[in-house]
């Protein structure tokens, strides 16, 4: 059984430690203090905690007016509520101007669960994606979570954080978190999987099993800044493999399957499969429900992979 | 006083030759905001190229972005930037925006002129300031039709819940909006009791074009832990017989005929 831990939860502990080293760390929810678990900040630092009330709008446009006065704020909701409904505040009011403003959001893509497909995000990686200046971080779980809430706060500009809601898998990791750096995972040559998100540790798990069943090398790598992509990074294990699959609990429509392939695109020839949702909105059941239905379990990414070799 | 009644009218003609050079732009929105941003910056505030990076200077936003020839002018006239660069408004790669760019022009607080978004910022900047113990003023000028933003009034709920009495929230209200008047496209009713019951201590003046009414609003002292609103109501086109109340003339620039007529009439009153 892997151990497991809830990337938000990380997300608020990050937030108590970022918070007692830099006092210019500010924090703003909108109402949903004690699912984006910033309430943890908000207790140890009520001077430095803004509850907006139910007003996204407001708190993007609050969050720009105060990182013009070097606070740096960090702004949790849902991914929905947070890149959809405020999608204007955040494109004109922060990330035209560069403020200095981390938009963090939890409960992205499906597994969500039961809230269902009005509150599921599957499209908040395209919408950040498309807005200049604006960088974007998905971490794999709660361990990496801490350091790109640290990356990110050393790092002038906009940024947007993707947490997902439900307990993932904890990997035991000592790797190095550098923005705009992806991880290799795994090394391996028959076929490469680029995955971001909880889809990391899906990626681990299929490229292990079909070694043992089927003896073949997979790379797995962790792209955790999408934006900027790690370009380099890509090209060369797409190259070294020439067989590309992406991974990721978000539309494959613009999230990280595309901006990998807009990386490869004129490079060589690649096959190329994007594992994702595929175009359709979410619904309610629980996570793991949710993950089968949309193919986002081991099962199914087994199965797509297996189909390129 | 007169000095400054001058000013607003060097403005105005400033404002005018601007738009019609740039051939596009928002003359009836600008003309009625002079004297409201005026005595912000000449007066209210204390906002100067030697302070503009200090963390504690007083903070004017301009949420109406399209009146942004008027910040222009003035900020030229302090000393921001060269006052032939004015004449750049509007066109490829000049610092001088059709809408405020806090990156590219220097003594621009903000992004503003997607309506509603001023107002929230400047709503930020004054939280941020009674968190860090400044005592700094937050001005933000906002047109009436911009007050059918719904983000207007989520800021206008968190001003009066953080007690930002550091904050002034201006309404150029001028009546009318792109489509037609205010009251036709969408009837906003009384706008004290609106602000009021938003727990805004209120102002109203009665003629915002008057540089004395309006200074006179500006220097109230605030009142404690109550965000002030001032309700300026104001002529759109002010100043020019043929723009003053005109709906067509909210995104329309004089041609060189106009402008002529334009900077008679100024000059003459």
């Amino acid at each position: 059984m892997k151990d497991k831990k809830m990337i938000r939860a990380a997300y608020g502990e990050a937030l108590v430690k970022l918070g007692q080293m830099n006092k210019n760390v500010v924090v703003l929810d909108a109402d949903l203090s004690h699912a984006t678990m910033t309430n943890k900040f908000a207790e140890k630092f009520p001077e430095r905690f803004f509850n907006i009330g139910i007003a996204e709008a407001n708190m993007m446009n609050i969050s720009a007016g105060m990182s013009t006065m070097g606070y740096i704020p960090f702004c949790s909701t849902f991914a929905l509520f947070g890149t959809g409904r405020a999608y204007e505040q955040i494109r004109n009011s922060i990330a035209y101007p560069n403020f200095n403003v981390k938009i963090c959001c939890t409960h992205a893509g499906v597994s969500v669960g039961e809230d269902g497909g009005s509150h599921q995000a599957i499209e908040d990686i395209a919408l950040m994606r498309v807005i200049p200046n604006m960088t974007i971080v998905v971490p794999c779980d709660a361990n990496e979570t801490k350091k790109a809430v640290n990356a990110i706060s050393e790092c002038h500009g906009p940024t947007y954080l993707r947490l997902a809601r439900s307990p993932s898998t904890v990997f035991d990791q000592e790797r190095p978190f550098t923005l705009g750096k992806a991880n290799v995972m795994k090394e391996g040559t028959d076929i490469v999987l680029f995955a971001c998100g909880i889809m990391v540790d899906v990626a681990l798990d299929c490229a292990n099993e079909l070694k043992k069943s089927l003896g073949k090398s997979i790379a797995v790598i962790n792209i955790h800044t999408i934006k900027p992509i790690d370009a380099e990074c890509v090209l060369l294990y797409a190259k070294m493999c020439k067989k590309v699959v992406t991974l990721e609990e978000h539309s494959v429509i613009g999230g990280l399957g595309a901006a990998v392939a807009e990386v490869l695109i004129g490079k060589g020839d690649f096959s190329f499969k994007r594992i994702g949702i595929q175009d359709r909105f979410g619904q309610s059941g629980t996570p793991e429900e949710l993950l089968a239905e949309y193919g986002l379990d081991l099962e199914s990414v087994k199965a797509e992979v297996e189909e390129m070799l | 006083m007169i000095s400054l009644n001058k000013k607003c009218t060097d403005i105005r003609v400033e404002v005018l030759r601007m738009l019609n050079e740039s051939k596009s732009g928002h003359s009836g929105g600008s003309l009625s905001a002079v004297e409201l941003i005026a005595g912000a910056y000449y007066q209210a505030l204390t906002i100067t190229v030697e302070n503009c990076t200090d963390a504690n200077r007083d903070r004017f936003v301009l949420s109406k972005g399209h009146a942004a020839p008027v910040l222009y002018s003035i900020l030229a006239d302090k000393g921001f930037f060269p006052k032939e660069e004015l004449y750049t408004l509007r066109k490829l790669h000049s610092r001088l925006q059709g809408h405020p760019d806090s990156k590219k022009l220097p003594g621009i607080e903000a992004a503003t002129g997607s309506l509603g978004q001023g107002c929230s910022i400047a709503v930020g900047m004054a939280m941020a300031a009674k968190s860090q113990k400044k005592s700094l003023k937050v001005f933000t000028l906002l047109g009436d039709g911009e007050l059918q933003e719904g983000v207007v009034w989520e800021a206008c709920m968190a001003a009066s819940a953080y007690k930002l009495d550091n904050l002034t929230l201006i309404v150029d209200v001028n009546g009318l909006q792109l489509d037609g008047p205010c009251d036709q496209i969408l009837p906003m009713g009384n706008l004290a009791d609106k602000f009021s019951s938003f727990g805004f201590n209120v102002i109203e003046v009665e003629d915002g074009n008057n540089i004395k009414q309006v200074l006179a609003a500006y220097a109230q002292p605030p009142v404690m832990g109550i965000p002030t609103c001032i309700l300026a109501h104001t002529i759109k086109g002010k100043g020019v017989s043929f723009i003053e109340n005109q709906v067509g003339w909210h995104g329309k620039v004089p041609n060189d005929k106009e402008l002529e007529l334009a900077i008679i009439e100024l000059q003459e009153n």
